[in-house]
């Protein structure tokens, strides 16, 4: 196992500040006259153990397992030998349903996978399809598209943020974050009018355009949502229980983290700037101004750091996107792939037939196959697409970032406590939709 | 790591010292209008082509991927070389998956996605399965620790064995699991059984019940437990009832 040695200045029980404005420390524990107690451990008696190894499980049905994980741990006392991952509680077989779906009918089942960031997989999703069909998209639609997967990333690192805090003992931020999320949700609902299974890409443009007046609401967010960060970070990045639980844990190197296939925030906490976003660039990222965040020691501590940077990066993104979005139409003006309006295909004959032909029949991209990879936000999230010419893909195949970040877990965990099982077991960022699919 | 598969020394790439990075020209850019057929070819190819000769049997470029179709026999030696050879440093495994088409005189075909971080490269290796030959392809577990779960998914999903993986075992099914192979196309959609059967051994199967001799030579305690106990854990059956 790597040895970390690092240092974190750790805030200890500041309960205020004091008359010069300095804050405050204070024992852990003071009698009533401002003494401070030691407190002397009772005397315990040590229980025979022997060698004996001892098998424990965690899950399927555990609120620390973020799902419906099964981890069968071998323990020596209380240390991790060994452990035993496993998983397909949540199988649906979403590959194979895909196979009998036209494209615009499997981006439901995108919604459903990484459920954290449904937004983001439909916006992966129609990306790949429209390599597969050879379309180009609209520049206002690349930039809402942009839009979407920032705030979905948002979203899901808000949401690791919070549970993450719950399973090593801290409530407060979990609010806070929830709060937050609570804010996107809302946006969310006032354009696409879903909030967690969104479905709003099409093959060839999106579900509808911004409603008037939605991005002030956006404006609103980016400019308070940065102040919550810092409170955020205020409270916990200094927090010695915090620095204790989750310094030097599931450490992994950065030839590790890229021979076992990390990704996201995992594999740019050791020491590894790849960032699909940067290194293979879709939807025009490459002209936006943001930076990768990269860890130094790979550790849990250092994957909290990066996500909370890139909370921050995702909104000068944000902060971008409403700049520079054009005007001009969201859809691209090809009624083979685009569903005309419906006000046209009950009045106009060619716009009921293409209307017709697409919904009873479904485009037919040519013969070919594409690899799309987005980075979402665990990782690298890629779909695989094959087509024969027919309207149904004859694979369609995704690569879940978590599943094969969570592959790694036996790796991470071999020689930590069993409570620090909980806190490594979190930093992956898992969500068992995607995982088991 | 314990068998290190990286032998040459192995730089990742550092924020601030990939290739290519320092140039602002040499960054990359999103791909636009990109073409069916034809188009820029990975250099890779070439090299491959070089290197392994008859090996390599076809190279396509399909939107601006290019695919490199190897001999099955020769496909570990291949994605070793990618990712030992300093020129190529394919040092990423992004994904290891099947494909079958839908008509079944096509051959079935193991692809593999691979990236150089470096170099920021992509290329997809396949190779194919003609029908009737055993469904085998060779495990890349020993250069990718990231193959692990990929390739028992798909031996889960196809029936594909990847030889030399070192625990090929199902993944997202329970090892109980009697109907076959589901991404295969001769796999109906709603199953083989019968709604009521699926039910009754989805049910019969508990698999929180049944932990793997494996996993209980950890504690010793599988010798330790009475005899019908014993049984019922060995085959799985649902305790309890």
């Amino acid at each position: 196992m790597a040895t970390t040695k690092r240092t974190v200045e750790v805030e200890l029980s500041t309960t205020g500040v004091d008359a010069q404005g300095r804050p405050q420390r204070v024992p852990l524990a003071v009698d009533e006259s401002g003494n401070v107690l030691t407190l002397a451990a009772p005397a315990q008696i040590e229980p025979e153990l022997e060698g004996e190894h001892m098998l424990i499980n965690i899950g399927p049905q555990h609120p620390a397992t973020h799902g419906v994980l099964r981890l069968v741990l071998e323990l020596d006392g209380e240390t991790v030998v060994r452990c035993i991952p496993h998983i397909g509680y949540l199988h649906c077989g979403f590959e194979k349903m895909g196979e009998y779906r036209q494209y615009n009918q499997i981006i439901p089942y995108t919604d459903r996978e990484d459920y954290l960031n449904s937004p983001g997989n439909n916006v992966a999703f129609a990306l790949g399809a429209e390599m597969l069909f050879g379309i180009e998209i609209t520049e206002r639609c690349k930039v809402l598209r942009v839009m979407l997967c920032e705030m979905s990333r948002i979203i899901s690192h808000l949401v690791w943020l919070g549970t993450t805090c719950i399973d090593i003992g801290a409530y407060t931020p979990f609010l806070w974050a929830f709060q937050q999320r609570e804010k996107i949700y809302e946006l969310f609902e006032a354009w696409i009018g879903a909030r967690l299974t969104t479905t709003f890409t099409r093959v060839g443009g999106m579900g509808a355009d911004i409603p008037d007046g939605w991005l002030e609401g956006l404006t609103a967010f980016t400019h308070n949502f940065p102040k919550v960060v810092d409170e955020i970070d205020r409270i916990i990045t200094r927090n010695g229980i915090w620095v204790g639980r989750t310094v030097g844990l599931g450490v992994m190197s950065p030839e590790e983290a890229v021979n076992y296939g990390l990704s996201g925030p995992m594999v740019r906490a050791s020491g590894v700037a790849f960032d699909v976003r940067r290194d293979f660039p879709y939807l025009d990222y490459e002209t936006y101004d943001f930076d990768v965040p990269v860890g130094t020691n790979g550790d849990v501590y250092d994957r909290f750091l990066i996500r909370m940077e890139e909370l921050r990066q995702s909104t000068r993104i944000l902060e971008q996107t409403i700049k520079r979005l054009p005007d001009g139409p969201v859809n691209v003006n090809d009624h083979r792939v685009v569903l005309p309006p419906k006000s046209k295909a009950t009045s106009d004959m060619e716009s009921m037939i293409h209307h017709f032909k697409q919904v009873m029949e479904g485009p037919r991209p040519p013969i070919g196959e594409c690899y799309v990879a987005v980075e979402s936000p665990k990782g690298e999230k890629g779909y695989y697409m094959v087509s024969d010419g027919s309207p149904k893909p004859v694979r369609w195949r995704i690569r879940p970032p978590s599943f094969v970040n969570l592959s790694a877990i036996p790796r991470m965990v071999e020689g930590h406590l069993l409570s620090d099982v909980i806190a490594i077991n979190a930093s992956i960022d898992i969500v068992m939709g995607e995982i088991d699919r | 790591m314990s068998n290190d598969p990286g032998k040459p020394t192995f730089t990742p790439v550092i924020a601030g010292s990939a290739i290519a990075s320092g140039d602002p020209a040499g960054l990359p850019v999103t791909r636009k209008n990109v073409a069916h057929r034809g188009g820029d070819v990975n250099p890779s190819a070439g090299a491959l082509k070089e290197a392994f000769g008859a090996a390599v049997r076809r190279v396509d470029v399909v939107w601006g991927e290019t695919t490199v179709y190897v001999d099955m026999a020769r496909a570990h030696d291949v994605i070793q070389w990618l990712h030992d050879d300093a020129s190529q440093r394919y040092d990423y495994l992004s994904d290891v998956t099947a494909v079958e088409f839908r008509d079944l005189e096509q051959p079935i075909e193991v692809v593999w996605h691979l990236r150089s971080l470096p170099y920021r490269r992509f290329i997809r290796i396949k190779a194919q399965i003609e029908r009737g030959q055993k469904l085998e392809a060779p495990s890349v577990w020993d250069i990718y620790r990231g193959a692990d779960w990929l390739e028992r998914e798909c031996y889960d999903m196809f029936g594909l064995r990847f030889v030399g993986h070192p625990d090929l075992r199902r993944l997202l099914m329970w090892e109980q699991y009697k109907e076959g192979y589901p991404l295969r196309k001769d796999f109906p959609a709603r199953g083989r059984f019968s709604r009521s059967e699926q039910l009754r051994q989805a049910l019969a199967a508990n698999p929180e019940a049944r932990y793997s001799k494996e996993e209980l030579s950890i504690a010793d305690a599988f010798e330790d437990l009475p005899d019908d106990m014993k049984r019922r854990l060995g085959t799985g059956e649902r305790v309890g009832e």
